[in-house]
Protein backbone atom coordinates (compact mmCIF):
# COMPACT_ATOMS: atom_id res chain seq x y z
CA UNK A 1 0.00 0.00 0.00
CA UNK A 2 1.20 3.58 -0.86
CA UNK A 3 2.21 5.83 2.23
CA UNK A 4 -0.32 8.77 3.09
CA UNK A 5 2.48 11.08 4.60
CA UNK A 6 1.53 13.19 7.72
CA UNK A 7 3.73 15.73 8.90
CA UNK A 8 4.92 15.53 13.44
CA UNK A 9 3.72 18.48 15.24
CA UNK A 10 6.03 18.60 18.07
CA UNK A 11 8.60 20.38 20.46
CA UNK A 12 11.49 18.84 20.44
CA UNK A 13 10.84 16.35 23.03
CA UNK A 14 6.97 15.30 22.78
CA UNK A 15 4.53 14.38 19.66
CA UNK A 16 1.56 16.53 20.07
CA UNK A 17 -1.63 15.05 20.52
CA UNK A 18 -3.10 16.73 16.54
CA UNK A 19 -0.26 14.34 15.40
CA UNK A 20 -1.89 11.06 16.46
CA UNK A 21 -4.99 12.51 15.36
CA UNK A 22 -3.69 12.76 11.91
CA UNK A 23 -2.53 9.30 12.07
CA UNK A 24 -5.84 7.69 13.03
CA UNK A 25 -7.21 10.00 9.98
CA UNK A 26 -4.41 8.68 7.61
CA UNK A 27 -5.18 5.05 8.74
CA UNK A 28 -8.52 5.29 6.10
CA UNK A 29 -6.31 6.38 3.24
CA UNK A 30 -3.15 3.67 3.97
CA UNK A 31 0.23 3.11 5.80
CA UNK A 32 1.00 6.63 7.77
CA UNK A 33 4.54 7.03 7.26
CA UNK A 34 5.10 9.76 10.21
CA UNK A 35 7.47 12.99 8.75
CA UNK A 36 9.87 14.28 11.63
CA UNK A 37 11.90 17.93 10.86
CA UNK A 38 13.67 18.83 13.55
CA UNK A 39 17.38 19.15 15.25
CA UNK A 40 19.51 15.87 15.22
CA UNK A 41 17.71 13.10 17.56
CA UNK A 42 14.60 14.13 17.34
CA UNK A 43 13.48 11.83 15.23
CA UNK A 44 15.17 8.95 17.76
CA UNK A 45 13.36 10.60 20.29
CA UNK A 46 10.02 10.11 18.89
CA UNK A 47 10.23 7.31 17.07
CA UNK A 48 8.39 5.09 19.64
CA UNK A 49 5.24 6.95 19.99
CA UNK A 50 4.70 7.32 16.41
CA UNK A 51 4.86 3.51 16.00
CA UNK A 52 2.77 3.29 18.98
CA UNK A 53 -0.20 5.49 16.75
CA UNK A 54 0.28 3.66 13.98
CA UNK A 55 2.92 4.66 12.30
CA UNK A 56 4.23 2.42 9.61
CA UNK A 57 7.51 4.38 8.69
CA UNK A 58 9.01 7.16 10.44
CA UNK A 59 11.00 9.28 8.30
CA UNK A 60 13.65 11.92 9.71
CA UNK A 61 14.49 14.80 8.27
CA UNK A 62 17.55 16.71 10.79
CA UNK A 63 19.51 19.28 10.51
CA UNK A 64 20.52 22.11 13.09
CA UNK A 65 18.87 24.82 10.70
CA UNK A 66 15.70 23.25 10.73
CA UNK A 67 14.69 25.04 13.97
CA UNK A 68 15.69 28.24 13.06
CA UNK A 69 14.41 29.01 9.94
CA UNK A 70 10.46 29.67 9.90
CA UNK A 71 8.47 26.67 7.97
CA UNK A 72 10.59 26.54 4.87
CA UNK A 73 12.87 23.20 6.13
CA UNK A 74 9.45 21.34 6.83
CA UNK A 75 8.37 22.45 3.25
CA UNK A 76 11.34 21.12 1.81
CA UNK A 77 11.49 17.96 4.04
CA UNK A 78 7.58 17.31 3.14
CA UNK A 79 8.21 17.64 -0.59
CA UNK A 80 11.51 15.50 -0.78
CA UNK A 81 9.27 13.17 1.09
CA UNK A 82 6.74 13.14 -0.91
CA UNK A 83 8.91 12.58 -4.01
CA UNK A 84 11.25 9.82 -2.78
CA UNK A 85 8.09 7.65 -1.03
CA UNK A 86 5.78 8.07 -3.99
CA UNK A 87 3.20 9.14 -1.20
CA UNK A 88 -0.37 9.12 -2.28
CA UNK A 89 -1.43 11.65 -0.17
CA UNK A 90 -0.21 14.28 2.46
CA UNK A 91 -1.78 14.88 5.70
CA UNK A 92 -1.09 18.19 7.97
CA UNK A 93 -2.50 19.80 11.40
CA UNK A 94 -4.61 22.62 10.44
CA UNK A 95 -2.65 25.10 12.92
CA UNK A 96 -1.32 28.54 11.66
CA UNK A 97 2.35 27.01 10.69
CA UNK A 98 0.41 23.96 8.82
CA UNK A 99 -1.83 25.49 6.49
CA UNK A 100 1.21 26.94 5.32
CA UNK A 101 3.32 24.45 5.01
CA UNK A 102 0.69 22.46 3.06
CA UNK A 103 -0.26 25.57 0.64
CA UNK A 104 3.56 26.03 -0.13
CA UNK A 105 3.80 22.16 -0.62
CA UNK A 106 0.67 22.01 -3.00
CA UNK A 107 2.00 24.43 -4.82
CA UNK A 108 5.55 22.57 -5.14
CA UNK A 109 3.71 19.88 -6.26
CA UNK A 110 1.01 21.66 -8.46
CA UNK A 111 -1.71 19.30 -6.48
CA UNK A 112 -4.70 19.93 -4.74
CA UNK A 113 -5.17 21.61 -1.42
CA UNK A 114 -7.91 20.51 0.87
CA UNK A 115 -8.43 22.79 3.92
CA UNK A 116 -9.76 22.23 7.57
CA UNK A 117 -11.19 18.61 6.81
CA UNK A 118 -12.92 17.39 9.93
CA UNK A 119 -14.17 14.32 8.28
CA UNK A 120 -12.07 12.05 5.57
CA UNK A 121 -13.37 8.61 3.82
CA UNK A 122 -11.21 5.98 2.48
CA UNK A 123 -11.29 7.73 -1.21
CA UNK A 124 -9.75 10.69 -0.28
CA UNK A 125 -13.34 12.76 -0.04
CA UNK A 126 -12.94 14.92 2.88
CA UNK A 127 -15.69 17.08 4.72
CA UNK A 128 -14.97 20.81 5.63
CA UNK A 129 -17.39 23.04 7.62
CA UNK A 130 -17.51 26.40 5.48
CA UNK A 131 -18.91 30.27 6.40
CA UNK A 132 -18.80 29.92 10.50
CA UNK A 133 -20.41 26.68 10.60
CA UNK A 134 -23.15 27.53 8.15
CA UNK A 135 -22.66 24.33 5.41
CA UNK A 136 -21.11 20.88 5.43
CA UNK A 137 -19.05 20.72 2.41
CA UNK A 138 -17.90 17.06 0.69
CA UNK A 139 -14.90 17.77 -1.90
CA UNK A 140 -12.26 16.17 -3.32
CA UNK A 141 -8.86 16.86 -5.30
CA UNK A 142 -8.62 16.47 -9.03
CA UNK A 143 -4.93 17.21 -9.97
CA UNK A 144 -2.38 15.84 -8.28
CA UNK A 145 -1.58 13.88 -5.04
CA UNK A 146 -4.45 15.78 -2.04
CA UNK A 147 -2.68 17.77 -0.10
CA UNK A 148 -5.08 17.60 3.28
CA UNK A 149 -4.93 19.77 6.55
CA UNK A 150 -7.10 18.60 9.26
CA UNK A 151 -8.48 20.52 11.93
CA UNK A 152 -7.93 19.51 15.47
CA UNK A 153 -9.79 17.73 17.06
CA UNK A 154 -11.75 16.29 14.67
CA UNK A 155 -10.16 12.60 14.85
CA UNK A 156 -9.80 10.66 18.21
CA UNK A 157 -6.32 9.31 18.42
CA UNK A 158 -6.28 5.75 18.66
CA UNK A 159 -2.97 2.91 19.62
CA UNK A 160 -2.29 0.92 16.87
CA UNK A 161 1.07 -0.99 18.02
CA UNK A 162 3.43 -2.09 15.58
CA UNK A 163 6.76 -1.44 14.28
CA UNK A 164 7.93 1.60 12.11
CA UNK A 165 10.46 1.55 9.73
CA UNK A 166 13.10 4.49 10.22
CA UNK A 167 14.53 6.44 7.31
CA UNK A 168 16.55 9.31 7.01
CA UNK A 169 16.14 11.93 4.45
CA UNK A 170 19.13 14.88 3.65
CA UNK A 171 17.96 17.89 3.87
CA UNK A 172 18.76 20.87 1.23
CA UNK A 173 20.72 23.74 3.28
CA UNK A 174 18.52 27.25 3.36
CA UNK A 175 18.68 29.59 1.44
CA UNK A 176 18.67 32.50 3.81
CA UNK A 177 18.03 35.52 1.26
CA UNK A 178 14.57 32.98 1.10
CA UNK A 179 13.98 32.41 4.34
CA UNK A 180 12.92 34.13 7.45
CA UNK A 181 15.10 33.29 10.62
CA UNK A 182 13.38 32.33 13.93
CA UNK A 183 15.46 34.40 16.31
CA UNK A 184 12.98 33.78 19.57
CA UNK A 185 10.33 31.82 19.90
CA UNK A 186 8.20 32.28 23.52
CA UNK A 187 5.63 29.77 23.94
CA UNK A 188 2.38 30.15 25.04
CA UNK A 189 2.31 30.40 28.83
CA UNK A 190 0.60 26.89 29.23
CA UNK A 191 -1.17 27.38 32.60
CA UNK A 192 -3.41 24.55 34.52
CA UNK A 193 -6.43 25.11 32.19
CA UNK A 194 -7.29 22.67 28.44
CA UNK A 195 -6.43 24.43 25.51
CA UNK A 196 -8.79 26.10 23.79
CA UNK A 197 -9.87 24.16 20.51
CA UNK A 198 -9.53 20.79 22.88
CA UNK A 199 -11.34 22.07 25.83
CA UNK A 200 -14.77 20.15 26.21
CA UNK A 201 -16.23 23.28 27.86
CA UNK A 202 -15.23 26.77 27.37
CA UNK A 203 -16.29 29.79 29.10
CA UNK A 204 -15.61 33.04 26.83
CA UNK A 205 -16.05 36.65 27.85
CA UNK A 206 -17.00 39.53 26.18
CA UNK A 207 -17.23 43.56 26.08
CA UNK A 208 -19.89 43.52 28.94
CA UNK A 209 -17.58 41.55 31.60
CA UNK A 210 -15.86 45.28 31.13
CA UNK A 211 -12.19 45.23 31.91
CA UNK A 212 -9.42 42.49 32.87
CA UNK A 213 -10.61 42.37 36.21
CA UNK A 214 -14.09 41.22 35.19
CA UNK A 215 -12.54 38.18 33.59
CA UNK A 216 -12.29 36.76 37.27
CA UNK A 217 -15.43 35.82 37.11
CA UNK A 218 -15.01 33.85 33.18
CA UNK A 219 -12.15 32.45 34.75
CA UNK A 220 -13.58 30.82 38.09
CA UNK A 221 -16.36 29.62 36.51
CA UNK A 222 -14.35 28.01 33.40
CA UNK A 223 -11.83 26.87 36.38
CA UNK A 224 -15.04 25.58 38.38
CA UNK A 225 -16.23 23.69 35.05
CA UNK A 226 -12.10 22.03 34.43
CA UNK A 227 -13.35 24.58 31.12
CA UNK A 228 -10.56 26.60 29.20
CA UNK A 229 -11.79 30.55 29.13
CA UNK A 230 -12.48 32.66 25.59
CA UNK A 231 -12.75 36.06 24.77
CA UNK A 232 -14.50 37.91 21.90
CA UNK A 233 -12.84 40.22 19.99
CA UNK A 234 -14.50 43.23 21.85
CA UNK A 235 -12.89 42.12 24.58
CA UNK A 236 -9.66 41.27 23.02
CA UNK A 237 -9.40 44.37 21.71
CA UNK A 238 -9.96 46.46 25.21
CA UNK A 239 -6.98 44.65 26.57
CA UNK A 240 -8.98 42.57 28.63
CA UNK A 241 -8.23 39.15 27.84
CA UNK A 242 -4.97 38.26 25.50
CA UNK A 243 -5.31 37.22 21.99
CA UNK A 244 -4.75 33.94 21.85
CA UNK A 245 -8.09 33.39 23.93
CA UNK A 246 -9.70 35.27 20.83
CA UNK A 247 -13.03 33.01 19.53
CA UNK A 248 -14.60 33.81 16.24
CA UNK A 249 -13.74 34.30 12.57
CA UNK A 250 -10.02 35.72 12.73
CA UNK A 251 -9.57 34.01 16.52
CA UNK A 252 -10.12 30.37 17.46
CA UNK A 253 -13.15 28.16 15.98
CA UNK A 254 -13.91 25.89 19.38
CA UNK A 255 -16.66 22.95 18.89
CA UNK A 256 -16.97 22.26 22.71
CA UNK A 257 -20.00 20.07 24.33
CA UNK A 258 -20.21 23.37 26.21
CA UNK A 259 -20.11 26.89 25.08
CA UNK A 260 -20.82 29.66 27.91
CA UNK A 261 -20.98 32.80 26.82
CA UNK A 262 -21.05 35.83 29.20
CA UNK A 263 -21.71 39.69 28.10
CA UNK A 264 -21.13 38.34 24.47
CA UNK A 265 -23.74 40.16 21.79
CA UNK A 266 -23.30 37.36 19.23
CA UNK A 267 -21.82 38.81 16.10
CA UNK A 268 -21.93 36.86 12.92
CA UNK A 269 -18.08 36.76 13.46
CA UNK A 270 -18.40 35.54 16.84
CA UNK A 271 -20.82 33.00 15.98
CA UNK A 272 -18.63 31.78 13.03
CA UNK A 273 -16.36 30.75 15.62
CA UNK A 274 -18.58 28.80 18.06
CA UNK A 275 -21.99 28.05 16.79
CA UNK A 276 -20.85 24.13 16.15
CA UNK A 277 -20.84 23.95 19.84
CA UNK A 278 -23.16 21.19 20.90
CA UNK A 279 -24.44 23.07 23.96
CA UNK A 280 -25.00 26.78 23.86
CA UNK A 281 -25.42 28.49 27.31
CA UNK A 282 -25.94 32.89 26.97
CA UNK A 283 -26.08 35.29 29.57
CA UNK A 284 -26.78 38.76 28.59
CA UNK A 285 -28.75 41.60 30.20
CA UNK A 286 -29.57 42.94 26.63
CA UNK A 287 -32.72 40.97 26.00
CA UNK A 288 -32.15 41.63 22.03
CA UNK A 289 -29.28 40.44 21.91
CA UNK A 290 -28.93 37.84 19.06
CA UNK A 291 -26.47 35.68 21.13
CA UNK A 292 -30.02 34.67 23.21
CA UNK A 293 -31.74 33.72 20.20
CA UNK A 294 -28.93 30.78 18.81
CA UNK A 295 -28.65 29.73 22.83
CA UNK A 296 -30.25 26.43 24.43
CA UNK A 297 -30.44 28.27 27.36
CA UNK A 298 -30.58 31.93 27.76
CA UNK A 299 -30.63 34.13 30.44
CA UNK A 300 -31.40 37.68 30.59
CA UNK A 301 -29.43 39.21 33.32
CA UNK A 302 -26.36 40.55 34.57
CA UNK A 303 -23.55 38.53 34.34
CA UNK A 304 -22.19 39.55 37.59
CA UNK A 305 -24.73 37.86 39.37
CA UNK A 306 -25.63 35.28 37.00
CA UNK A 307 -21.79 33.43 37.03
CA UNK A 308 -20.70 33.37 40.31
CA UNK A 309 -23.95 32.15 41.54
CA UNK A 310 -23.59 29.28 38.98
CA UNK A 311 -19.72 28.71 39.99
CA UNK A 312 -20.44 28.34 43.14
CA UNK A 313 -23.30 25.42 42.15
CA UNK A 314 -20.55 23.70 40.45
CA UNK A 315 -18.28 23.79 43.14
CA UNK A 316 -20.70 22.80 45.21
CA UNK A 317 -21.85 20.12 43.26
CA UNK A 318 -18.25 18.85 42.65
CA UNK A 319 -17.78 18.79 46.04
CA UNK A 320 -20.23 15.92 46.20
CA UNK A 321 -19.00 14.27 44.00
CA UNK B 1 11.65 51.79 -1.36
CA UNK B 2 8.85 49.79 -3.76
CA UNK B 3 6.08 48.26 -1.59
CA UNK B 4 2.85 46.30 -2.91
CA UNK B 5 0.00 45.22 -0.85
CA UNK B 6 -1.85 42.45 -2.15
CA UNK B 7 -6.07 43.13 -0.81
CA UNK B 8 -8.65 41.21 -1.89
CA UNK B 9 -12.65 42.39 -2.00
CA UNK B 10 -14.57 39.95 0.06
CA UNK B 11 -18.32 39.48 0.95
CA UNK B 12 -19.04 41.57 4.17
CA UNK B 13 -18.10 39.21 6.60
CA UNK B 14 -21.36 40.93 8.99
CA UNK B 15 -24.41 39.41 6.31
CA UNK B 16 -24.85 36.09 5.71
CA UNK B 17 -23.20 34.15 3.09
CA UNK B 18 -24.44 31.48 0.66
CA UNK B 19 -23.08 29.70 -2.08
CA UNK B 20 -24.35 29.67 -5.47
CA UNK B 21 -26.06 26.25 -6.38
CA UNK B 22 -24.78 26.36 -9.69
CA UNK B 23 -21.28 25.69 -8.90
CA UNK B 24 -20.77 26.11 -5.37
CA UNK B 25 -18.90 28.99 -5.19
CA UNK B 26 -19.49 31.87 -2.74
CA UNK B 27 -22.29 33.56 -4.10
CA UNK B 28 -21.22 37.44 -4.58
CA UNK B 29 -24.53 38.46 -6.55
CA UNK B 30 -26.59 39.81 -3.40
CA UNK B 31 -23.59 40.30 -1.16
CA UNK B 32 -22.54 43.55 0.18
CA UNK B 33 -18.74 43.80 -1.20
CA UNK B 34 -16.08 45.29 0.83
CA UNK B 35 -12.51 45.85 0.88
CA UNK B 36 -11.49 42.80 3.50
CA UNK B 37 -10.66 44.61 7.18
CA UNK B 38 -7.26 42.78 7.44
CA UNK B 39 -6.09 44.44 3.97
CA UNK B 40 -7.07 47.54 5.10
CA UNK B 41 -4.43 47.02 8.00
CA UNK B 42 -1.71 45.92 4.90
CA UNK B 43 -2.60 48.82 3.34
CA UNK B 44 -1.62 50.76 6.74
CA UNK B 45 1.89 49.16 7.27
CA UNK B 46 2.67 50.23 3.50
CA UNK B 47 1.50 53.83 3.89
CA UNK B 48 3.10 54.39 7.33
CA UNK B 49 5.96 52.89 5.73
CA UNK B 50 5.60 55.97 3.01
CA UNK B 51 5.41 58.25 5.78
CA UNK B 52 8.18 58.59 6.97
CA UNK B 53 10.43 57.31 3.89
CA UNK B 54 10.71 57.35 -0.09
CA UNK B 55 8.31 54.89 -0.84
CA UNK B 56 6.24 53.45 -4.07
CA UNK B 57 3.18 51.76 -3.14
CA UNK B 58 1.19 49.87 -5.74
CA UNK B 59 -1.58 47.94 -4.65
CA UNK B 60 -2.70 44.89 -6.47
CA UNK B 61 -6.15 42.76 -5.92
CA UNK B 62 -7.07 39.81 -8.11
CA UNK B 63 -10.96 39.65 -8.69
CA UNK B 64 -14.12 40.55 -11.11
CA UNK B 65 -14.74 44.07 -12.23
CA UNK B 66 -16.07 45.02 -8.61
CA UNK B 67 -13.01 44.61 -7.05
CA UNK B 68 -11.69 47.69 -8.69
CA UNK B 69 -13.01 49.87 -5.91
CA UNK B 70 -10.76 48.04 -3.58
CA UNK B 71 -8.29 49.08 -5.24
CA UNK B 72 -9.40 52.69 -4.89
CA UNK B 73 -9.76 52.50 -1.88
CA UNK B 74 -6.27 52.03 -1.12
CA UNK B 75 -5.73 54.49 -3.66
CA UNK B 76 -7.56 56.95 -1.66
CA UNK B 77 -5.71 55.88 1.55
CA UNK B 78 -2.79 57.34 -0.11
CA UNK B 79 -1.48 54.38 -2.25
CA UNK B 80 0.56 55.47 -5.69
CA UNK B 81 -0.69 53.13 -8.51
CA UNK B 82 -2.99 50.02 -9.13
CA UNK B 83 -3.08 46.52 -10.79
CA UNK B 84 -6.18 44.42 -11.28
CA UNK B 85 -6.36 41.44 -12.53
CA UNK B 86 -9.40 40.32 -13.77
CA UNK B 87 -10.14 37.48 -15.91
CA UNK B 88 -13.49 35.31 -16.06
CA UNK B 89 -11.38 32.21 -16.49
CA UNK B 90 -10.31 32.78 -12.89
CA UNK B 91 -13.98 32.60 -11.64
CA UNK B 92 -13.27 30.25 -8.65
CA UNK B 93 -9.69 29.68 -8.52
CA UNK B 94 -7.97 27.79 -6.09
CA UNK B 95 -5.67 29.29 -2.90
CA UNK B 96 -2.94 27.87 -5.83
CA UNK B 97 -3.66 29.83 -8.75
CA UNK B 98 -4.65 32.96 -7.05
CA UNK B 99 -1.23 32.51 -5.77
CA UNK B 100 0.76 32.51 -9.29
CA UNK B 101 -1.39 35.28 -10.63
CA UNK B 102 -0.68 37.51 -7.86
CA UNK B 103 2.96 36.43 -7.90
CA UNK B 104 3.32 37.01 -11.85
CA UNK B 105 1.20 40.39 -11.04
CA UNK B 106 3.89 41.29 -8.37
CA UNK B 107 6.68 40.34 -10.94
CA UNK B 108 5.51 43.24 -13.11
CA UNK B 109 6.87 45.74 -10.45
CA UNK B 110 10.37 46.64 -10.81
CA UNK B 111 12.50 45.82 -8.05
CA UNK B 112 10.14 45.28 -5.58
CA UNK B 113 11.67 45.71 -1.77
CA UNK B 114 8.58 44.56 0.23
CA UNK B 115 5.29 42.51 -0.61
CA UNK B 116 2.29 43.20 1.97
CA UNK B 117 -1.00 41.12 2.83
CA UNK B 118 -3.53 40.18 4.91
CA UNK B 119 -2.82 36.64 7.07
CA UNK B 120 -6.33 35.67 6.38
CA UNK B 121 -9.20 36.82 4.58
CA UNK B 122 -12.90 36.76 5.63
CA UNK B 123 -14.51 34.98 3.19
CA UNK B 124 -12.31 31.96 1.85
CA UNK B 125 -9.93 31.54 5.75
CA UNK B 126 -7.60 29.70 3.81
CA UNK B 127 -4.51 31.95 5.63
CA UNK B 128 -2.02 30.47 3.00
CA UNK B 129 -2.49 32.30 -0.02
CA UNK B 130 0.82 34.80 1.37
CA UNK B 131 2.45 31.57 2.26
CA UNK B 132 2.44 30.53 -1.54
CA UNK B 133 3.13 33.80 -2.99
CA UNK B 134 6.49 33.94 -1.17
CA UNK B 135 7.20 30.26 -2.40
CA UNK B 136 6.86 31.24 -5.91
CA UNK B 137 9.11 34.67 -5.46
CA UNK B 138 11.27 33.08 -3.37
CA UNK B 139 11.14 35.36 -0.35
CA UNK B 140 11.17 34.74 2.77
CA UNK B 141 7.83 34.42 4.37
CA UNK B 142 7.07 36.71 6.98
CA UNK B 143 3.67 35.70 8.03
CA UNK B 144 1.05 36.72 10.92
CA UNK B 145 2.94 39.97 11.83
CA UNK B 146 1.59 41.82 14.50
CA UNK B 147 4.79 44.20 14.76
CA UNK B 148 6.80 44.84 12.18
CA UNK B 149 9.93 47.06 11.60
CA UNK B 150 11.63 47.97 8.46
CA UNK B 151 14.99 48.85 7.84
CA UNK B 152 18.91 49.05 6.93
CA UNK B 153 17.64 46.38 4.17
CA UNK B 154 16.10 44.30 6.59
CA UNK B 155 12.83 42.88 8.16
CA UNK B 156 12.26 42.36 11.74
CA UNK B 157 8.76 41.43 12.51
CA UNK B 158 6.71 39.50 15.29
CA UNK B 159 5.26 37.10 14.70
CA UNK B 160 1.96 35.74 16.86
CA UNK B 161 0.33 32.13 16.09
CA UNK B 162 -1.40 29.91 18.97
CA UNK B 163 1.69 28.07 20.15
CA UNK B 164 2.59 31.49 21.13
CA UNK B 165 5.06 34.27 20.09
CA UNK B 166 8.16 34.10 17.71
CA UNK B 167 10.70 36.95 16.52
CA UNK B 168 12.06 36.92 12.90
CA UNK B 169 14.45 38.40 10.80
CA UNK B 170 14.87 38.31 7.26
CA UNK B 171 16.39 40.56 4.75
CA UNK B 172 14.57 42.22 1.95
CA UNK B 173 12.83 41.56 -0.37
CA UNK B 174 10.26 40.00 1.41
CA UNK B 175 6.69 39.00 2.02
CA UNK B 176 5.44 40.03 5.02
CA UNK B 177 1.62 38.71 6.01
CA UNK B 178 -0.48 40.94 9.07
CA UNK B 179 -2.56 39.86 11.83
CA UNK B 180 -5.59 41.93 12.65
CA UNK B 181 -4.03 43.64 15.51
CA UNK B 182 -1.47 45.44 13.82
CA UNK B 183 -2.62 48.70 13.61
CA UNK B 184 -6.01 51.00 12.82
CA UNK B 185 -5.99 51.58 9.46
CA UNK B 186 -6.38 55.29 8.60
CA UNK B 187 -9.48 56.86 6.68
CA UNK B 188 -9.35 58.07 3.17
CA UNK B 189 -9.71 61.84 3.30
CA UNK B 190 -11.98 63.29 1.27
CA UNK B 191 -8.54 64.80 -1.21
CA UNK B 192 -7.73 61.13 -1.59
CA UNK B 193 -10.93 60.27 -2.48
CA UNK B 194 -10.75 62.71 -5.24
CA UNK B 195 -6.75 61.88 -5.77
CA UNK B 196 -7.54 58.31 -6.09
CA UNK B 197 -9.75 58.87 -9.43
CA UNK B 198 -6.92 60.24 -11.04
CA UNK B 199 -4.56 57.72 -10.06
CA UNK B 200 -3.03 54.73 -12.90
CA UNK B 201 -4.88 51.28 -12.58
CA UNK B 202 -4.08 48.67 -15.19
CA UNK B 203 -6.16 46.08 -15.79
CA UNK B 204 -4.40 43.01 -16.73
CA UNK B 205 -5.75 39.49 -17.93
CA UNK B 206 -4.39 36.03 -18.17
CA UNK B 207 -3.05 36.67 -21.29
CA UNK B 208 -1.41 39.85 -20.30
CA UNK B 209 0.14 37.79 -17.10
CA UNK B 210 1.19 34.31 -18.71
CA UNK B 211 1.47 35.03 -22.72
CA UNK B 212 3.09 31.77 -23.45
CA UNK B 213 0.53 29.95 -21.36
CA UNK B 214 -2.24 27.33 -23.21
CA UNK B 215 -5.25 27.80 -21.70
CA UNK B 216 -5.65 24.08 -22.03
CA UNK B 217 -2.23 24.00 -19.18
CA UNK B 218 -3.94 26.55 -17.45
CA UNK B 219 -5.82 24.90 -13.82
CA UNK B 220 -8.05 27.06 -12.11
CA UNK B 221 -8.81 24.71 -9.75
CA UNK B 222 -7.30 21.43 -8.52
CA UNK B 223 -10.50 20.25 -6.80
CA UNK B 224 -13.49 19.85 -6.54
CA UNK B 225 -16.64 20.07 -4.32
CA UNK B 226 -18.84 16.81 -4.57
CA UNK B 227 -21.18 18.48 -2.45
CA UNK B 228 -22.75 21.35 -0.19
CA UNK B 229 -25.62 20.91 1.89
CA UNK B 230 -26.48 23.95 4.28
CA UNK B 231 -26.70 23.33 7.85
CA UNK B 232 -29.55 24.05 9.98
CA UNK B 233 -29.91 27.10 11.51
CA UNK B 234 -29.95 26.97 15.43
CA UNK B 235 -32.79 27.68 17.19
CA UNK B 236 -33.75 29.31 20.34
CA UNK B 237 -34.20 27.08 23.58
CA UNK B 238 -35.26 27.70 26.75
CA UNK B 239 -34.66 31.70 27.96
CA UNK B 240 -35.33 33.08 31.57
CA UNK B 241 -35.10 36.21 33.23
CA UNK B 242 -33.04 35.79 35.98
CA UNK B 243 -34.92 36.73 39.34
CA UNK B 244 -31.84 36.38 42.00
CA UNK B 245 -31.38 32.49 41.02
CA UNK B 246 -30.58 32.56 37.01
CA UNK B 247 -27.48 30.82 38.16
CA UNK B 248 -29.04 27.79 40.10
CA UNK B 249 -31.18 27.43 37.16
CA UNK B 250 -28.38 27.15 34.92
CA UNK B 251 -26.90 24.59 37.19
CA UNK B 252 -29.95 22.45 36.97
CA UNK B 253 -30.66 22.81 33.73
CA UNK B 254 -26.77 21.67 32.94
CA UNK B 255 -27.23 18.74 35.21
CA UNK B 256 -30.40 17.82 33.82
CA UNK B 257 -28.00 17.50 30.22
CA UNK B 258 -25.53 15.96 31.94
CA UNK B 259 -23.53 18.64 31.17
CA UNK B 260 -22.45 18.86 34.83
C1 LIG C 1 -13.47 41.07 9.72
C2 LIG C 1 -13.97 40.94 11.14
C3 LIG C 1 -13.54 39.86 11.90
C4 LIG C 1 -14.01 39.69 13.20
N1 LIG C 1 -13.60 38.60 13.91
C5 LIG C 1 -14.10 38.41 15.16
C6 LIG C 1 -13.72 37.26 15.94
O1 LIG C 1 -12.89 36.45 15.53
N2 LIG C 1 -14.27 37.10 17.16
C7 LIG C 1 -15.18 37.99 17.68
O2 LIG C 1 -15.65 37.77 18.81
N3 LIG C 1 -15.53 39.08 16.99
C8 LIG C 1 -15.00 39.32 15.76
N4 LIG C 1 -15.35 40.46 15.08
C9 LIG C 1 -16.08 41.52 15.82
C10 LIG C 1 -17.56 41.34 15.91
O3 LIG C 1 -18.17 41.92 14.78
C11 LIG C 1 -18.09 42.03 17.18
O4 LIG C 1 -17.69 43.38 17.17
C12 LIG C 1 -17.60 41.40 18.49
O5 LIG C 1 -17.78 39.99 18.46
C13 LIG C 1 -18.38 41.98 19.65
O6 LIG C 1 -17.90 41.47 20.86
P1 LIG C 1 -18.82 41.47 22.14
O7 LIG C 1 -20.01 40.64 21.87
O8 LIG C 1 -17.97 41.10 23.31
O9 LIG C 1 -19.17 43.02 22.33
P2 LIG C 1 -20.53 43.77 22.16
O10 LIG C 1 -21.12 43.55 20.85
O11 LIG C 1 -20.27 45.16 22.60
O12 LIG C 1 -21.48 43.05 23.21
C14 LIG C 1 -21.32 43.15 24.58
C15 LIG C 1 -22.56 42.52 25.19
O13 LIG C 1 -22.42 42.45 26.58
C16 LIG C 1 -23.69 42.70 27.18
N5 LIG C 1 -23.45 43.12 28.55
C17 LIG C 1 -22.89 44.28 28.99
N6 LIG C 1 -22.78 44.26 30.32
C18 LIG C 1 -23.29 43.09 30.75
C19 LIG C 1 -23.47 42.50 32.04
N7 LIG C 1 -23.06 43.12 33.17
N8 LIG C 1 -24.04 41.29 32.09
C20 LIG C 1 -24.45 40.66 30.99
N9 LIG C 1 -24.32 41.17 29.74
C21 LIG C 1 -23.73 42.37 29.64
C22 LIG C 1 -24.33 43.73 26.29
O14 LIG C 1 -25.74 43.68 26.41
C23 LIG C 1 -23.83 43.30 24.90
O15 LIG C 1 -24.75 42.43 24.27
C24 LIG C 1 -14.90 40.64 13.77
C25 LIG C 1 -15.31 41.73 13.00
C26 LIG C 1 -14.87 41.89 11.71
C27 LIG C 1 -15.36 43.07 10.90
N1 LIG D 1 -7.77 37.60 -4.99
C1 LIG D 1 -6.83 38.21 -4.26
N2 LIG D 1 -6.31 39.40 -4.66
C2 LIG D 1 -5.35 40.01 -3.92
N3 LIG D 1 -4.88 39.55 -2.77
C3 LIG D 1 -5.36 38.38 -2.31
C4 LIG D 1 -6.35 37.64 -3.02
N4 LIG D 1 -6.62 36.52 -2.31
C5 LIG D 1 -5.84 36.55 -1.21
N5 LIG D 1 -5.08 37.67 -1.20
C6 LIG D 1 -4.10 38.10 -0.17
O1 LIG D 1 -3.82 37.00 0.69
C7 LIG D 1 -4.26 37.28 2.02
C8 LIG D 1 -4.72 36.00 2.73
O2 LIG D 1 -5.72 35.34 1.98
P1 LIG D 1 -6.15 33.83 2.21
O3 LIG D 1 -4.94 33.00 2.12
O4 LIG D 1 -7.15 33.58 1.12
O5 LIG D 1 -6.78 33.75 3.58
C9 LIG D 1 -5.32 38.35 1.85
O6 LIG D 1 -5.49 39.12 3.02
C10 LIG D 1 -4.74 39.16 0.71
O7 LIG D 1 -3.72 40.04 1.16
Amino acid sequence: MPDVLVLVDHDGHHVNKSTYELLAAARRLGDPAALVVGTPGTAARLGESLARHGATGVLAAESAEAAEFLLTPAVDALELAVRETAASAVLVSATTDGREVAARLAARLDAGLLIDAVDLDASGVVTQIVFGGSYTVRSQVTHGIPVITVRPGSFEPAEHPGTAVERTLTLPAVDPAASARVTDRRAAPAGDRPGLTEAAVVVSGGRGVAGAEGFEVVEELADAMGGAVGASRAAVDAGYYPHQFQVGQTGASVSPRLYVALGISGAIQHLAGMQTSKTIVAVNKDPEAPILDLADYAVVGDLFAVAPQLTREVAARRAVG
Amino acid sequence: MNIVVLVKQVPDSGAERTLSRADHTLDREDADLVLDEINERAAEEALSLKDTADAHVTVVSMGPESALEAVRKVLAMGADRGIHVCDDRLRGADVLTTAKVLAAAVRRVADVDLVLAGDATTDGQASAVPAVVADLLALPQVTHVRKLDVGAGRVRAERRTENGEATLDAPLPALVSVTEKINEPRYPSFKGIMAAKKKPVDTVDLDDLFPDADDAGFLVTRTRVVEAVARPARSAGTRITDDGSAGRQVAAYLIAHKLL
